[in-house]
């Protein structure tokens, strides 16, 4: 079946199988950023943004995104990288498997709360489950984005 | 997944004919379905499109769409104080952000699942769904029927002035709950319901003013807890979740009460 979609800002048309999970498609137009680490539906890698909403690509049928914005690590590599620059000065950046779902999901994070307390964003981020750098230095790296991005956080 | 035909319904009939074949299935967040990828799916039905994704308030009830997403009843201000805060409380420790964007209420509602949080509170809140052939069916007699080949359109949660408080046990933070409780209490009665045993949710309907005092709320939970069946599974045991219930249930009768936060 055919789908049309935007995919980080560019129209793309796809011949897709029905059954075919919006995970698999990624990695076929080569958004190599987009991972699987759990196969349970659990572990926050494969997250990508489906009009502006975090979700896991690998439970999104392909065939639901016909007409709809995706977006991928790929697509945002301005503010990615920003951020990365604050985990690498924290010590708190990860070998780069687990990373782009967290980052995806952090990115959304920023957007979607205004001013957040240390629980919310520990309850926003809570399904990323690889951390191996510490939860605290993410949540150092956090203080310090939030701040810059003018939105602070609520303590 | 396996999926042979996909296929967007343009209409609830569309679907409900093509529901009417056994190898056909309905479509929610995908979220549980995609977890048993050797099951083939000769017909794919798809809902979105349909405007089942909205929650609407009237007068008497909250009309939740079935594709509404976890996420959305999460975030709902209005349902946020209907429930005193245990609408969040009740989904926001199920696996995460991304998953609950996906996750629909239909879904959750109609798989009836043994772990379901959803199920667990919707039942303390007397909710009904509403089926496409079936119309309006109290959640209760609902949530002990088998699947059929209705359709789901959404679910009724009637604005009666009420007191509702959740809690759910969980061996890890996102994980799947050992035990969830819902207690609710309105001028007329005190629902209480309790899943995750790991079986599907029951609610036990007492009378008005259960549970005021420690003392009754302690009488009343032990009450729920022997009127219910645990089983075992690799997260807990019977008689843990038999005793949990005990000690859940009695903190949502007295902080429904107004008395002493947990």
């Amino acid at each position: 079946m055919k789908i049309q979609y935007w995919l980080n800002g560019k129209v793309e048309n796809d011949e897709i199988a029905p059954g075919q999970m919006l995970y698999d498609l990624l990695r076929k137009k080569g958004c190599y950023s987009v991972k699987c680490g759990c196969e349970t539906t659990a572990c926050g890698l494969c997250t990508v943004w489906l009009e502006e909403k975090p979700v896991l690509s690998c439970a999104v049928l392909a065939a639901r995104i016909d007409g709809k914005h995706v977006t991928t690590l790929e697509g945002l590599q301005g503010e990615a990288q920003k951020f990365a620059r604050y985990m690498g000065q924290e010590g708190s950046d990860q070998c780069g498997f687990c990373n782009p779902g967290f980052v995806m999901n952090v990115l959304a994070m920023v957007r979607e709360l205004g001013n957040p307390t240390e629980e919310e964003i520990k309850e926003y981020l809570a399904g990323n489950l690889c951390r191996c750098t510490g939860y605290v230095s993410h949540m150092r790296v956090l203080k310090q984005y939030l701040t810059e991005k003018g939105k602070g956080m609520r303590l | 997944m396996n999926i042979v035909h996909y296929i967007k319904a343009k209409s609830l009939e569309e679907a409900w004919q093509l529901n009417q074949k056994r190898s056909a299935v309905i479509l929610g967040g995908c979220c549980w379905l995609r977890m048993s990828p050797r099951r083939t799916l000769a017909t794919a039905i798809d809902l979105t499109g349909l405007g089942l994704d909205e929650i609407h308030e009237t007068e008497e009830a909250f009309y939740i769409g079935a594709m509404v997403p976890l996420r959305q009843l999460e975030t709902s201000d209005s349902l946020e104080v209907f429930t005193q805060g245990a609408m969040k409380e009740s989904l926001r420790h199920i696996v995460g952000t991304q998953f609950r964007n996906l996750a629909t209420v239909g879904g959750s509602i109609w798989g009836r699942f043994g772990f379901s949080d959803v199920l667990t509170l919707f039942l303390a809140l007397d909710a009904e769904v509403d089926l496409y052939k079936g119309g309006r069916v109290p959640l209760s007699v609902f949530a002990e029927q088998k699947a059929d080949t209705d359709i789901l359109k959404g679910v009724y949660l009637p604005k009666k002035k009420r007191q509702t408080a959740y809690a759910s046990l969980r061996l890890n933070a996102t994980d799947f709950p050992v035990l969830a409780c819902a207690v609710s209490r309105t001028a007329d009665g005190v629902s209480c319901s309790v899943g995750a045993r790991p079986m599907r949710a029951q609610v036990r309907c007492l009378p008005a003013g259960t549970g005021m005092t420690p003392d009754d709320a302690d009488r009343a939970a032990k009450e729920v807890a022997d009127s219910l069946s645990f089983e075992d599974n690799m997260r807990a045991s019977r008689v843990y979740r038999h005793d949990m219930a005990t000690v859940l249930c009695r903190r949502l009768f007295l902080q429904t009460a107004g008395e002493g936060r947990k």
